[in-house]
């Protein structure tokens, strides 16, 4: 029974690496410096839990696509190598190996989420193809555990912490906050590295943060800390978190008469902050964002066109992270001079003043952009494009 | 000063929520000795029910408050008939799980067949609020509802528990079941009154939280009817009075923890506490020793 199995366990083996082989061979064959086309691999959440934010990033990517092999890049075209990942780590890792390994591509573009890119971060880097995410905006993604940066990683988005840092700056310089309270979810890593970098820089500025406390989500008492942080007098309030928490914090702060300017980042953007918080509850916020519908200059405007005209409707942040992505990557591929991973690698990192819908980014030493937040101010529950706030 | 007041009015509109819920744990506990986990998946019901109500009915404050509480009440019922009744005298240990698994049953029946998303309650009551000392402090009309409907009903409970023949025949089952069957009270009657009783007040609860916090969702009802459970068991569990007191103690401790600088660690000081209480009270603030007869 023993040798039965094991006879057939060796031939599943072998088949498995005969199958494996074969298609690799092949595919390095056709170089890709001699090919006709630029393949570039998708590794997106096509389908479960994170669906919208793949798909949204995809259908900016795909018109893009099409806008620029109108004319091509350097004399070709972009050939995509579509996969999805299911919204799974373990797929998206397994997306990842197979479009660096077989499909032969020259970068791989997403996931969309920060969990599911750091899993595809390690085919990326072992096959030396360049990945470029659009939307991880965990502060990590680009930095290995020993606070080396990945070679072969790219951001498109700020980063959770950088959001803080143009928040304190906005609260101080345009709206002349002193004194700044904070009320931080102490259960994200996402309000805590915001809540850090708001404190540092507020404080570096001049200001001082009269006190810090805490809550948790799923909390939905806030009357407690938000009658303490009344009695401390600040001049604005900073909240970062996401939106569930966010509304009920908003609520209750106008119900305790507590009506100063209240800050926060990309968490708050969701009809639902609208429904939880009421509208009357929802003057004098403000949030930062990648991308705002009503900014109107030209570059968005124009992208909102088309993208209407193709898709019938008006595009969401996702969707213009995921246009702008495509639109870095012909940047860098004019300056690399062909569509080789190794010097798109080089050109990717060299990215300076590259203009975007979702705002112009430098790519810094650690592979993060340094990119123009945008900043809404929230009127009657309506968002309204306040400024674009560009990094120092 | 100003500030302790403000917060001493938080503490309670938030102590009268523990009180509502606590008030059904202590019956049910009072008078056959089952800890009702399922309790605060009722008060989940409860708001659910009041959210439908207020939403696709448009129905007001007071009537969808009255009709989500008989609601509860038949489902409190429904639950002892089909899950508690029939394990009725078997060991405590799997009344306990029942009683757990019962909870489990109804968060995820919801989450299924309302999805997993919050829901918001419509302002049924506008928002009005009294300011003193120029705006220092300031008292939401909502805050009175909840305080004032709670009282009303603990008030409601102690006449029909004291004063009623009813309740005599509750307490008499309390006291010795067999005894209280020998004298001719029906005791399956009486413990499913107990159910219903206790559960309006969760599906008064229920609704009272839509409306003051305004966000639902299926597993709301886990940490309140954690805390409510505590606060029954610090005021002495089985004791009416007790669990009112419990669950405004709870409130106000919660409250002055986060609002003396421990927002951070909130419930671990609040917890630590009635830890601190209960070892000094074993029985709980109004609980008396009770001799264990051999």
């Amino acid at each position: 029974m023993k040798k039965v199995l094991l006879i057939v366990m060796s031939m599943v083996l072998v088949l498995g690496m005969l199958s494996g082989c074969k298609p690799s061979t092949v595919s390095n064959d056709a170089n890709s410096k001699d090919a006709d086309t630029i393949r570039v691999g998708l590794n997106y959440e096509l389908t479960g839990g994170a669906a919208t934010y793949g798909q949204g990033l995809v259908d900016g990517i795909e018109l893009a696509i099409e806008e620029v092999n109108k004319e091509g890049i350097l004399g070709k075209k972009i050939e995509t190598v579509k996969a999805d990942n299911k919204s799974e780590d373990t797929e998206a890792a397994n997306v990842s190996s197979k479009l660096a390994t077989r499909d032969n591509v020259v970068v791989l573009l997403g996931p969309a989420t920060s969990g599911n890119t750091k899993a595809a971060t390690p085919a990326a880097m072992q096959n030396k193809i360049p990945l470029i995410s659009g939307s991880a905006t965990e502060d990590g993604i680009t930095i290995d555990g020993n606070g080396n940066v990945r070679d072969y990683i790219f951001k498109t988005c700020f980063n959770d912490s950088f959001q803080g840092i143009m928040m304190a700056e906005f609260a101080f310089n345009d709206l002349g906050a002193k004194n700044a309270a904070i009320l931080a979810d102490t259960t994200s890593d996402y309000a805590q590295g915001l809540s850090k970098n708001f404190n540092e820089t507020f404080t570096n500025l001049g200001g001082s943060i009269v006190t810090m406390e805490a809550y948790q989500q799923k909390d939905t008492d806030f009357k407690a800390v938000l009658t303490n942080i009344k009695g401390e007098n600040p001049d604005v309030l900073f909240v970062p978190g996401y939106y569930e928490e966010v509304g009920l914090i908003v609520r209750q702060a106008r119900e305790l008469g507590l009506n100063i300017p209240i800050l926060g980042g990309d968490g708050y953007e969701s009809p639902k902050l609208i429904e939880i918080a009421g509208k009357e509850s929802l003057n004098d916020v403000y949030y930062s964002s990648h991308y705002s519908p009503l900014d109107d200059t030209e570059e968005v405007a124009k992208f909102k066109e088309s993208f209407k005209a193709k898709y019938g409707n008006y595009p969401d942040a996702f969707n213009a992270l995921g246009y702008d992505m495509i639109y870095f990557l012909k940047d860098a591929l004019i300056r690399a001079g062909e569509a080789d991973p190794e010097k798109l690698k080089e050109a990717l990192a060299a990215t300076k003043d590259f203009k975007g819908v979702t705002g112009t980014l430098s790519i810094d030493e650690k592979h993060n952009p340094l990119k123009s937040v945008t900043i809404l101010e929230l009127k009657e529950g309506e968002p309204t494009f306040l400024k674009k706030l560009d990094p120092k | 000063m100003e500030q302790l007041i403000q917060q001493l009015i938080n503490g309670v509109s938030l102590g009268s929520i523990y009180a509502l819920i606590a008030l059904g744990y202590t019956m049910v506990y009072g008078i056959i000795n089952l800890i009702n986990f399922a309790h605060g998946e009722i008060y989940m019901m409860g708001a659910y029910i009041g959210f439908a109500l207020t939403t696709f009915l448009g129905l007001g404050f007071a009537p969808s408050l009255i009709l989500s509480m008989i609601g509860c009440s038949i489902l409190g019922m429904v639950i002892e008939k089909v899950a508690y009744k029939p394990i009725r005298n078997s060991s405590r240990i799997s009344a306990l799980i029942t009683a757990i698994s019962v909870s489990l049953f109804l968060q995820y029946t919801m989450m299924y067949f309302v999805s997993p998303q919050t829901r918001t309650f419509p302002e049924v009551l506008k928002r009005k609020s009294i300011s003193l000392l120029n705006g220092k402090i300031i008292i939401d009309q909502k805050n009175i509802y909840i305080v004032a409907i709670t009282v009303l009903l603990m008030l409601l409970l102690q006449y029909v528990v004291k004063k009623t023949k009813l309740g005599k025949a509750m307490r008499a089952v309390a006291q010795d079941k067999e005894a209280a069957e020998l004298m001719g009270v029906d005791v399956n009657k009486i413990i499913s009154f107990t159910f219903a009783i206790g559960s309006a007040l969760a599906g008064a609860a229920g609704v009272l939280v839509g409306i003051y916090y305004n966000t639902i969702n299926p597993l709301m009802g886990a940490t309140p009817g954690l805390k409510a459970f505590v606060a029954a068991v610090f005021g002495g569990i089985g004791i009416i009075p007790g669990a009112v007191l419990g669950g405004f103690s709870l409130g106000m401790i919660e409250t002055v923890v986060s609002a003396y600088g421990g927002s951070v660690f909130k419930d671990a000081v609040a917890f630590a506490i009635l830890i601190l209480i209960l070892l000094i009270k074993p029985n709980g603030l109004l609980g008396k020793t009770v001799k264990e007869k051999v």
